[in-house]
This record gives structure tokens, sequence and C-alpha cells, in this order.
């Protein structure tokens, strides 16, 4: 199958890569920048909070709280705000996250029996403030009952601290709930979906807007062998990128590579039909890289968003969840993060596999039949 | 033997345009024929005809008596075609455009780099191997092209317009070289805008809103306007044309330079009335007789009544 024809179209494709630095970049760069950028700004997990402190009640209790906040590393005891106006200028631009406002007579409030604080978040971004929400409770609880335990045991009572009932969560397979776990697997989806099916449809435009295809046409090349000889490089590039991804993921991010890494790959090229076949078609329908570029991107973007790369698919409502079924980055996606994340079988994804290969056969031959070898 | 192209009543139309309507064509080994016609006239769809490169409405073509409709990669095995827009890829070097299109087209690694050389040398551009072709001048660009369509030896060289903004000794060269093309007995199909390209031509064909309204030799074209046309070199200038134009059997004056042509339905008339008329005038008269046509009055004098004669 692969004769001369095919092997210097693959040769020609190839060189024109290396000579070609935006290409270059978007092969080499791009992926890499992509799994930093997602993997730590992405990030869901909350910690530093900025934290701005009118403390009204400058004794040893009111150190005591400020102390136990401290310990926990969800918040940074950012400002000492002289006045309530203060502390609420600090949230209001931007520069506090929350606020607590302990009273004056925190101390001797406390000392009779019950004090209270105030605890000021600004809902603007929700999971930070949920999350902080939650962690403010949380320390201001552990500290009452600490102080609890300190009062009895002055009184002589012992006081086991062991709740009555407790419910013990276990979170599988990403146990510290790290995004990068999340994403490093969306980032390998991006590489084989956006990159591969950009790169294929310019790749095959520039031949028409360069003039070079009128040169090209009058060869006995065969129109498959065109396409073949298109696709392979940008097939290499992608499982390239995808091992080193992979690599980086697991390097340096952590991420667990529980799955085979020969059924992984394997499943990428699957996918990979659905990727070239888009940009193929992109090929047909464009005249110049721009437009081929506008075609691929408008194809992409709603299975973006309906695949479960940024948002979890079960976040979203019903509707858009059905839609989902018919994005095949949908079920690369589900694949991939199982194969990584939950180290299984074949058997357990057959279905998605399944539905992969045939979004890709369905797509790719729509393609491979608009695609001609000629001008109009 | 069997001429090398034949098209026979060829139609292709664009939404709205007739670019080609019943073009037929033959050319034989070793005959050079020229394409010409002005902008638009067809002549580029014409030749992406012959190639394949575009289908046709109806109509058919055949290279070296291969269809091309249906026997499409074994007629092109003949073929070498330089595009008019340049179509090699700039990104590459000469000898990696000439080995491209040398292994596309089935020659083995050896036969390449023999081929290669050899076509380098012969159209100049030994010592430039490792430049890229987007970094040549127009007319080197233009001999690497030609180099790269001769490189599977093809017995049929189409070539859309390939001196069209090269200078003119790199034009004389240029021609040279098809001339050696030509003598080892290739069919060559040259479109051009240039009158004096076309007079090297065996057989000239003119192309007009889709049509080849007039087909023949160099000569026998000429031989259209034979005993019409005059030349006049006269000054002042305006003045001069002015009263030519008004003589009953001027068709149409052309300037070519200092001078003049004029076309006459005959040229006794013009030739008895013009001398008196002018200097009545007060034009000064250098010159005024009759000479024989050029194909640039044959060309003018047929778009002037494009159904031919
Ligand atoms: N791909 C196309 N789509 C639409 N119209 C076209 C196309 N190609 C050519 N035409 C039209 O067909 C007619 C013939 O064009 P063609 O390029 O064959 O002329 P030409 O003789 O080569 O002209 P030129 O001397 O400018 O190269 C023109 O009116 C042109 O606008
Ligand atoms: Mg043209």
């Amino acid at each position: 199958m692969l004769n001369t024809r095919l092997l210097s179209l693959i040769r020609k494709e190839f060189i024109q890569i290396s000579r070609d630095p935006r290409t270059l970049v978007l092969v080499i760069v791009i992926p890499v920048m992509q799994l930093f950028l997602l993997g730590y700004a992405a990030t869901h997990d909350v910690r530093n909070v900025p934290l701005a402190v009118f403390n009204q009640d400058r004794g040893p209790e009111a150190r005591a709280l400020l102390d136990a906040y401290r310990a926990a590393d969800y918040f940074r005891l950012a400002f000492d705000a002289g006045s309530e106006a203060e502390l609420r200028r600090l949230i209001g631009e931007g520069r506090a996250r929350v606020g607590l406002i302990i009273p004056p007579d925190y101390g001797t409030q406390l000392q009779r029996g019950a004090a209270q604080v105030a605890f000021i978040l600004d809902g603007s971004d929700p999971t930070v403030a949920s999350t902080a929400l939650a962690a403010a409770q949380l320390i201001g609880q552990a500290h009452g009952t600490q102080i609890l335990a300190e009062r009895l045991a002055a009184r002589g009572v012992a006081l086991s601290l062991t709740p009555p009932v407790e419910v013990r969560t276990q979170v599988w397979y990403n146990p510290d709930l790290e995004a990068a776990h999340f994403m490093v697997p969306g980032v390998i989806g991006m590489i084989l979906y956006a990159l591969t099916s950009l790169l294929t449809a310019t790749a095959i435009v520039r031949e028409r807007e360069r003039g070079t295809i009128e040169q090209l046409i009058v060869t006995p090349i065969r129109p498959w062998e065109l396409i073949v000889g298109k696709m392979l490089p940008y097939v290499s590039l992608a499982l390239f990128n995808t091992v080193e991804v992979l690599a980086i993921g697991a390097w340096w991010f952590g991420v667990p590579v529980r799955g085979d890494l020969w059924l992984i790959l394997g499943i990428s090229v699957i996918f990979l039909m659905t990727s070239l076949g888009i940009g193929l078609f992109a090929s047909t329908v464009a005249h110049t890289q721009q437009e081929a570029m506008l075609t691929v991107w408008m194809t992409l973007l709603p299975s973006i968003f309906l695949s479960g790369f940024f948002f979890p698919l079960e976040a979203m409502p019903q509707v858009l969840q059905w839609l989902s079924y018919a994005m095949p980055l949908r079920y690369y996606l589900s694949i991939i993060r199982s194969l990584l994340l939950k180290g299984v079988g074949f058997a357990e994804i057959q279905g998605d596999v399944l539905a992969l290969t045939v979004f890709g056969l369905v797509i790719m031959t729509a393609a491979v039949v608009r695609f001609r070898k000629r001008l109009d | 033997m069997p001429p090398l192209i034949e098209a026979l009543t060829l139609h292709k139309s664009f939404s709205h345009t007739r670019a080609v309507a019943g073009v037929s064509l033959r050319v034989d080994g070793g005959e050079a024929y020229g394409l010409v016609g002005p902008d638009g006239a067809g002549k580029t769809t014409l030749l992406r005809l012959l190639v394949g490169a575009l289908d046709a409405d109806s109509g058919t073509a055949q290279i070296n008596g291969y269809d091309v409709a249906r026997q499409t990669e074994l007629a092109r095995q003949h073929i070498g075609y330089l595009a008019q827009r340049f179509s090699l890829y700039g990104d590459l070097t000469v000898l990696e455009n000439l080995r491209f299109f040398g292994e596309v087209r089935g020659l083995g690694e050896a036969r390449v780099k023999a081929r290669a050389e050899e076509l380098l040398r012969f159209v100049g551009l030994a010592g430039f191997e490792s430049r890229r072709a987007d970094a040549l001048s127009g007319g080197m660009k233009q001999k690497l092209g030609l180099a790269c369509a001769l490189i599977h030896e093809p017995k049929v060289l189409l070539l859309d317009e390939p001196t069209t903004g090269v200078d003119p000794v790199t034009r004389q060269d240029f021609w040279q070289l098809l001339i050696r093309v030509l003598a080892q007995g290739t069919a060559v199909v040259v479109s051009t805008p240039y009158m004096d390209e076309a007079a090297r031509c065996n057989r000239i064909g003119f192309m007009h809103s889709g049509r080849l309204l007039v087909e023949g030799t160099p000569r026998e074209l000429a031989a259209m306007l034979n005993g019409r046309v005059l030349e006049l070199i006269a000054q002042p200038k305006d003045r001069a044309r002015r009263v030519a134009q008004a003589d009953p059997a001027v068709e149409d004056v052309l300037t070519f330079g200092d001078r003049f042509h004029l076309r006459v339905a005959e040229p006794a008339g013009p030739l008895a009335r013009l001398p008196a008329a002018l200097a009545e005038a007060g034009v000064t008269v250098t010159r005024l007789r009759a000479i024989p046509p050029s194909l640039e009055d044959v060309f003018i004098s047929l778009l002037a009544q494009p159904d031919g004669k």
C-alpha cells in the first residue's frame, strides 16, 4: 500500500511541516501549553483565599480564633482592616475575597458563654465562595469544639471528641480531586480532535490557496493517495503529542496511567478518523486556510462544550446531556478518563468504542465522497 | 499516427460564464500550437480541460489516445503542465520540487536524480539546487516549472502563459528550450499574450469568448489581411489620425509606437486620396505605403468582428 507516490507525498508533507514555524508551534508548543494552562489555571482547588480581618477585640481569645484560621491553608490573612468600611472596600475591590469581623466584646462574650463573629463572602465566583464558606464553617466549628473541650477539661470532665456518627467519604480514582487528573485526558482529547482536524484541513486547503493543487492534480496521484498522504503525517504527529502529553501528565502532574497504553493509542486512532474526516470535509468546503479554520472551529465548538471537556456532563441540563450523545468527543473523553484513571479494560468501554467507530466511519466516508481531485 | 492531443467540441461553463464553448483541437508531435486571445478568452480553462484538472460539461479530450475524463491517470502520465499561476512548492528547494514531481510520477530514485541533473543543466538552474523555490526570480521559477513539467519526459507539454512577467532575455532562453523539446517530438500547446511568441508557433488558434475563431499557421493568418494594411508615419499625430479615420475605406487606425497601421477595405482608394487630404490638413507625411499585415493586425481585426469573417 505504501507505494512511491504515497511515500513521496508523505515526505514532502514532513519537509513542509518542518519548515513552517506556525505548524511547528501548533504541534510542539500548543499541546504542552494547553496542558499546563488547563492543569493549573482551570484548577478548582481553592487555596490561600485572601482574608481581610477587622479585629476589634485584641484579646487572647480573638488571637486564638485567628490562629485557627491561619493554621488551615484555605485562607491567607492578607489584610488587617482598621474599620468595617475598610474591610468592605477591600472586598469590593476584590483584593480580599472574604472578610472576618470580630466584635469588640468577643473575649468577654466568649467567657460569658457564646460569642458571635461575622464572616463575609464575595459570592462572585461561586466555586471559591462555596468552598470558602464550607471551610470557614468547618474551622469555626472545630475551634468551637476545642474551646468547649478545654472548658470541660478545666472542670475536670474528660470529653472524647469523637462524634457519635461519622460519615467517612472516600473518593475513588482521583482521591485528591486534583483538577489535573480531570484535565490531562481532556487535553489529549483536544489535541486529537481540534489540533488534528485543523492541521489536516489547512494542509489540504493550503495546496489550493497557493495554487500547488493545480500541479498536483495533473500528476498520476490517485485521490485516495492524496487523502492518505495528507493524513498520515498528521496522524503520527497526533499520536506523538498524545504520548508527550501523557508523559508530562504522568511525571509532572502525577496523573495515573492505569490502563493499557496500547489500548489508549488504538482507541485514539479510531477517534482520529473523526477529526481527520472533519478536517477533510472542511477542506472540501473552504477555499482559504482562514475559511478552513473557521469551518473546523464552528464544528468543534459545540462539541467541546457538550462533551464534558470543561463542565461535567452530569451538571448540564437534561437536553444538553442528550445532545452530547451526538458528540464523538464525548465518547472519547469518557473512554480515556476511564482508561487513565480507573484502569478499566476493553470490556468496560466497548459500547463507547463502538459509538466512536461508527461516528468515525460515517464522517470519514462523507468527507471522502465529497473530496475530488479536481479544481472546481 | 493519431494526434497526441485531440479535443472534440469541448464545453465548460461556470455559473454564468461560458468559458469554453465548443472547442476542437488537434496537435501532433513536434508541433507547437499557440493559443492567443484576450483576457478571459478561455485559454486557461481550455488547458485545464485538456489536463483533466476540470471536468468538461460535454465533449471529449484525448491525450496520446487516452480519454482524459475516463482514463485520467493514464492520460496524465503523458502530460507535462505548467500552470499560469506559479504552482510549485515555494517552501521546497529546487531539487526537492523536481524530486517530488518525479517520484509521484513513478520515477525511481536513480532516474529522478539523473533527470533532475540533466534538466537543471538544460534550463540553466544548475547550482541553484538547494535554493527554495520561493526565493527564485520570476524567470527562474518558470524555468523550474518547465523542468518539473518535463521530468517524466511527457509526450504532451501544456504551458499556460509561461513567459508572462519574464524579462525578454529569459523569454528568449525559454523559447530556445521549447525548440529543443519540440525537436524530440513532443506536442506543445502554449498560451501567450505575446504576438512575437505566437509567431514562433507552427500553428496558432485565436480564442475569444470561449471559441476558437480562427486557426492556421502564422503565415495563413497574416494572409487574411493581405493588401489591407497601410503603414502611415506622419506629424502631428493626432491630426493625422483624425484625417485617416475620416477616409471611407479606412476601417481602423492602430498606433504602433511612432507609426499607424490603417486597416482598409481596399488599398487603392486610400493610397490615392490620403496624401492630398493629409497635406490639406497641414500634416507632414513621412511614409504611406501598403505593408504585409502582422499577426497583431489580424487579431485586432478579429476582435472588431468576433464572428470571424
Ligand atoms: N473557476 C472559475 N469559476 C468561475 N469562472 C471562471 C473560473 N475560471 C475561469 N472563469 C471564467 O471563465 C472565463 C475564461 O477564463 P480563463 O481563465 O479560461 O481565461 P484566459 O483566457 O485564461 O484569461 P487570462 O488571459 O486572463 O488568463 C473568464 O470569464 C473567467 O472569469
Ligand atoms: Mg489564463
